[in-house]
């Protein structure tokens, strides 16, 4: 392979593995103060819809970018009250995220644009910059240090570890389970926005294709920890890019390819290579007693 | 009475979720009240209404029992849709491999394909689960995309149909072919694809109910559900409960495929379930995992399939995935019901209460 | 310092305090006793804002406050040692202790400050706890001395233990004794919540006796004694009466040979131990909780990880060591679990299909081809004999377990384990969170079934149960057996000595 084609594919690996980042980063400040996250997918589908509906209308991305993240974030509010407040199934209340956001988009662009599910093509000068590359990859350190080195992140890791010991230290669990939700929903909405405002130059239905569940399954490959979810993110991000490369020239099927992420999760998740333990309180609603 | 309580809370969510609805429909700029009566009125007509909703509501009857199933023994099994996926294309596969079998031996064979491909395709995350402790959530979740990229596979590399835009399979043999009810209603039309799968969910449904009730093996899944540790306690052997139940599960999931290759398209046909998998976790969850409730839920969310499609085409501004959405609410607050009811039992309520 | 008046507290139908009031004086170590179930930990846990009481004024320092959260009590310098460890596990010393109150801005935590300020206080107080360290590695004494740690560091004055000896081996009471005094010293209060009389001669000042909720009495230490104590405690005359004929064991009929039990953490739970069970007889375990007595049942029930269990394990002279539990009942072995509500019911089942756990794949509850056929008519006859002969009441079949008293649940599992009667009987706990009546039928019956002829092996905490139903009594310590007494002869003393390690401890 010359070397221009290695550069070319390392790059696309990277660009590639960006909306997976941000969206694993998201998962897991709200994994590591205990609630699971698989609404992903639909946080990434209401932040792609709605950065490119904002940006249609302001012609500015930075607009679309700032209202997808508090669509995000909105989104993310109904996962956390849910969860938290109602004590829902977390696993259940995703699931139901994620189908919301197959239809909600389509049912809006419908009336909008009188589509089935896509907006409007956004001129090339109004998409996104390389931006959300540096900023996805700048927060992994940030991420590093605000878990490990700011009260706030280890209030969050109490809170997923051992809530009733954070709870008898003083702290608010519900608070930092809503702050860790939240984050979550931006940085999700932040990935969606650059698929569709910055990779694409338009929102389809279900553009997404998955990406969150590679995004959750890059979070348990890394084992919740920032750094090697990155890893996990450009590893998955190089086998998309493979595949894109190869279509067409290579004897080998895409669709093997295209599994690679998910049988890693399995293989990891079964204990074959390492061992990938989950903050202990994960998927466990709390309630004071009072 | 009791079972009077029970479809409360249920009936309470879907009119929740509808007034929900009802808000983004005027919010779109249509009339609610003339959105559901198209919703609603069109699946009631008879023959094609009614005809239809049934049609719809087979598949989710199969997935609602699927995933209620796992849930009783305490598993959320959100990978019905790569059992079915699976399920569907091997049956597809056994269609065409021995087509010119008779159809008294294709269909048997065939339906042995669907149920036993969707089941070991189930018991992979139960077995992941027992033996190494894998969360079946994410593993079921990742093994839809496998079955997906495998199926689409198989299809586009050794059974695709020469000269097709789409990813489909050559038909299969006519032998396999599941009858449509119109064959044997009189007023009933046969170019309804309402066919046999439709009395045979029902009779499944009454089979589940006697294994998870009146069966040993029922009373160990459910009590593995219930608390493993008492499980244990009483010998049950509750890994094998746990790979068991996903076993079933999924071979109840692929049962989907009865109803959709052999009743309706005569082939596998790449992403042809509309969602059936996911589906059915709102349906068992409406249905309280039981299912008489699974029965219900499925007419509900088979009418609503059917009255998608009016909306879509006789509204100004609404699509069908209005109906998405409507379940997707449903879910919503059928999940936070637990709040509303009895005493609240996590670990912590139990860990509180004992140095009192 | 620290005063509750008129605390009232319901949760669901149980009242835990009913109009509790109490005086704690500053500088004092002041002990609240009670039997299981008196109210102790609601009342603390009230007075640490951790629950809101119904009714009733917490007071501290002299002025009624509203306690909202623990947050609340943490800023009037009040800390709580609680039974169970609020400590996060997976992270440090320090970064436990500082949980909350973190130094340094919100930008960047201060570990280093928070690292000397806990190495400062650990020395003051003669800890010695790294505040580096990992809590998972830490032994539970040590994990206990953070707590210490962290409610000092919040400059707690008032300190409340919950039952702070219940886990502790012997030598780390004494340590944990010495610690408690060495802060009285300098001026800290401390409030002890316990069930043991010793102890609470040894270390208070005063103390106040709890039962049912209620407060039913308050004493200078000096001033009373154990038997008085005892009295209030209890309500009534407390030496448990058992009416015992002598025993007329026959053959063995369980052998246990040199068993040991590895924990996941490689350390031995069981370690070799060799004993024999004949019919006829009740054989007690003794020990500190957390010796191994836990594990011995479950071992003999098949329930423990078979490949960290070695030894061998006899039933009738049959090597049932490599047997599943399911295997080990129908050879005869019945098992009244500890923790009744984890493994020995199905709360949400009904009292009919709880009738039949363990039993559910035998005749006439299974029949049919590969008995995979539940008879309803069965199991509900099986129900209905136990349920009339035990007395579980309210006697409705269609209850959920859950919706039954503390009592009624144990006889509800104690007439399943013997129907059908088995050759042996495994009962950890028996009366854990029972009522006196209970206490008293249960007691009967696992007397009526020694004399029919089953052997029992019998694990209880309360030494007074233990020392009055067997026959023989084995104790348990570090997971080894360090002793066999004769419970009529031997004195209180003499097995506390064995339990604790004899001299060692003092």
């Amino acid at each position: 392979m010359s070397q221009y084609l290695l550069v070319a594919l390392l790059f696309s690996a990277v660009r590639l593995a960006t909306p997976l980042l941000l969206a694993a980063l998201g998962g897991l400040f709200s994994e590591r103060s205990g609630v699971i996250n698989i609404a992903l997918e639909g946080l990434m589908l209401a932040g792609a819809f709605t950065a490119a509906i904002a940006t249609h209308y302001s012609h500015s991305p930075w607009v679309g970018l700032l209202a997808a993240v508090l669509a995000g974030m909105g989104v993310a509010l109904i996962h956390g009250v849910a969860c938290i407040r109602y004590r829902a199934d977390q696993v259940v209340s995703g699931t139901a995220i994620n189908i919301l956001f197959l239809g909600v988009p389509a049912l809006l662009s419908g009336a909008l644009f009188e589509s089935t599910g896509a907006t409007p093509q956004i001129p090339r000068g109004e998409l996104l910059p390389l931006a959300p590359i540096v900023l996805a990859f700048a927060l992994v350190p940030a991420t590093w240090w605000v878990l490990n080195r700011t009260p706030f992140g280890l209030r969050l890791r109490a809170v997923g570890e051992n809530p009733e010991a954070a709870d008898t230290a003083g702290i608010d669990v519900a608070r930092l389970r809503y702050a860790g939700v939240l984050l979550s929903g931006a940085l999700a909405a932040i990935g969606g926005a650059y698929l569709s405002i910055g990779q694409a130059s338009l929102f389809t239905r279900n553009m997404t294709a998955g990406r969150g569940f590679i995004a959750l399954a890059a979070l348990i490959f890394g084992k919740w920890r920032p750094v090697q979810t990155m890893l996990a993110c450009l590893l998955f991000g190089f086998a998309e890019a493979l595949s894109i490369q190869m279509q067409g020239v290579s004897q080998i099927p895409v669709q093997f390819i295209q599994i690679i992420p998910y049988v890693l999760t399995i293989v990891v998740l079964a204990g074959f290579i390492g061992h990938s333990r989950a903050p202990r309180a994960l998927g466990v609603p709390y309630q004071k007693k009072r | 009475m009791k079972a009077l309580r029970e479809l409360l809370f249920p009936l309470a969510a879907v009119v929740a979720a509808f007034l929900v609805g009802a808000v983004l429909v005027a919010l779109v700029g249509d009339s609610p009240l003339r959105t559901y009566e198209l919703l609603i009125g069109s699946a009631l007509t008879w023959p094609d209404g009614i005809g239809y909703t049934l049609f719809y509501a087979t598949p989710l009857i199969f997935t609602g029992l699927a995933v209620a199933v796992a849930f009783r023994c305490g598993l959320l099994n959100i990978g019905a849709e790569g059992q079915l996926i699976i399920a569907a294309f091997a049956t597809a596969w056994t269609g065409i491999a021995f087509a010119g079998w008779p159809a008294w031996l294709l269909i048997p064979l065939c339906f042995l394909a669907a149920a036993l491909s969707g089941a070991a395709w189930g018991a992979i995350p139960g077995v992941l689960k027992a033996r190494f402790g894998a969360h079946e959530v994410i593993t079921t979740i990742m093994m839809n995309f496998i079955a997906a990229a495998l199926a689409s596979y198989f299809t586009q590399y050794h059974f695709k149909k020469p000269g097709d835009a789409i990813l489909e399979t050559v038909p299969i043999g006519e032998g396999a072919h599941v009858a449509r009810l119109g064959r044997f209603l009189p007023g009933f039309p046969e170019r309804i694809p309402l066919n046999l799968a439709f009395p045979l969910a029902l009779l499944v449904c009454f089979l589940v109910y006697l294994f998870l009730w009146r069966t040993r093996w029922g009373y160990e899944i459910r009590a593995t559900g219930a608390s493993p540790a008492a499980a244990e306690y009483g010998g049950i052997s509750t890994g094998r409960q746990i790979v068991l139940a996903m076993a079933l599960s999924g071979g109840l999931a692929g049962m989907v495929a009865v109803n959709e290759v052999l009743g309706y398209r005569y082939r596998y046909y790449d992403g042809f379930s509309a969602g059936y998998g996911f589906t059915g976790i709102a349906v068992a969850l409406l249905g309280r995992n039981h299912p008489a409730g699974v029965i219900l839920a499925s007419l509900l969310f088979g009418a609503l399939l059917r009255g998608g499609l009016f909306v879509d085409i006789f509204t100004e501004n609404v699509s069908k995935d209005l109906v998405q959405v409507l379940q997707a609410i449903i879910i919503l607050f059928v999940a936070a019901e637990a709040v509303f009811r009895g005493p609240f039992r996590s670990p912590f309520a139990r860990l509180s209460k004992k140095p009192v | 310092m620290l005063e509750l008046r008129d605390i009232t507290k319901r949760f669901g139908d149980v009242l835990a305090n009913d109009r509790v009031s109490l005086t704690v004086a500053p500088g004092t170590i002041h002990a609240i006793v009670g039997e299981n179930g008196a109210g102790k930990s609601t009342a603390m846990r009230i007075a640490y804002g951790f629950y809101r009481a119904d009714a009733g004024e917490v007071v501290v320092d002299g002025a009624p406050r509203d306690l909202q959260s623990p947050h609340d009590a943490i800023a009037l310098g009040i800390g709580m040692v609680h039974q169970h460890f609020m400590l996060v596990e997976t992270m440090t010393v320090a970064e436990n202790i500082v949980l909350g109150v973190e130094p340094g801005g919100p930008l960047a935590l201060d570990l280093r400050a928070a690292g000397a300020r806990v190495r400062a206080l650990s020395e003051s107080f003669g800890l010695q706890i790294d505040p580096e360290a990992r809590v998972e590695t830490l032994s539970v004494g040590q994990q206990q001395r953070v707590e210490l740690l962290k409610a000092l560091y919040r400059e707690a004055r008032l300190l409340i233990l919950d039952e702070p000896t219940a886990v502790l081996a012997p030598q780390a009471v004494a340590d944990l004794f010495r610690i408690l005094r060495g802060m009285r010293a300098q001026g800290k209060t401390i409030v002890i919540v316990t069930h043991k009389l010793s102890e609470v001669l040894e270390i208070s000042d005063e103390v106040t006796v709890m039962r049912d909720g209620r407060v039913v009495g308050h004493r200078r230490t000096a001033e009373t004694s154990a038997a008085e104590l005892a009295r209030l405690m209890v309500g009534r005359d407390v030496l448990l009466r058992v009416v015992k004929p002598e025993a007329h064991p026959g053959g063995p009929v369980l052998r246990v040979r040199d068993l040991s039990l590895r924990g996941a953490d490689g350390r031995r739970r069981l370690d070799g131990v060799s004993f024999a069970v004949r019919a006829g007889e009740i054989v007690g375990v003794a020990g500190v909780e957390g010796n191994g007595q836990a594990e011995l049942i479950e071992t003999l029930a098949g329930l423990s990880d078979r490949r960290a269990v070695t030894g061998a394990i006899e039933l009738g002279g049959e090597d049932v060591t490599p047997l599943t539990a399911r295997r080990r009942r129908e050879r005869g072995i019945a098992h009244v679990p500890e923790d009744r509500q984890r493994r020995g019911l199905l709360l949400d089942f009904d009292l009919a299909e709880n009738a039949i756990l363990g039993v559910d794949e035998r005749p006439p509850v299974a029949v049919g081809p590969w008995r995979s056929w539940l008879d309803r008519k069965a199991i509900r006859k099986r129900a209905q004999t136990i349920v009339a002969a035990f007395d579980v009441r309210p006697p409705d079949l269609d209850l959920p377990a859950r919706s039954l008293s503390g009592g009624n649940q144990q006889k509800l599992i104690l007439g399943r384990e013997l129907e059908p009667p088995p050759r042996l009987l495994l009962v950890a706990q028996p009366t854990r969170g029972v009522d006196i009546g209970g206490i008293e039928f249960i007691h009967r019956r696992l007397v009526e079934l020694r004399d029919s002829g089953c052997a029992i092996l019998l694990v209880s905490s309360e030494l007074e149960e233990v020392t009055a139903l067997s026959d023989r009594l084995l104790i348990l310590r570090q997971g080894r057996i360090v002793g066999e007494v004769d419970p009529a002869r031997a004195s209180t003393e003499e097995i506390g000595l064995l339990m604790t390690g004899g001299e060692a401890a003092a």
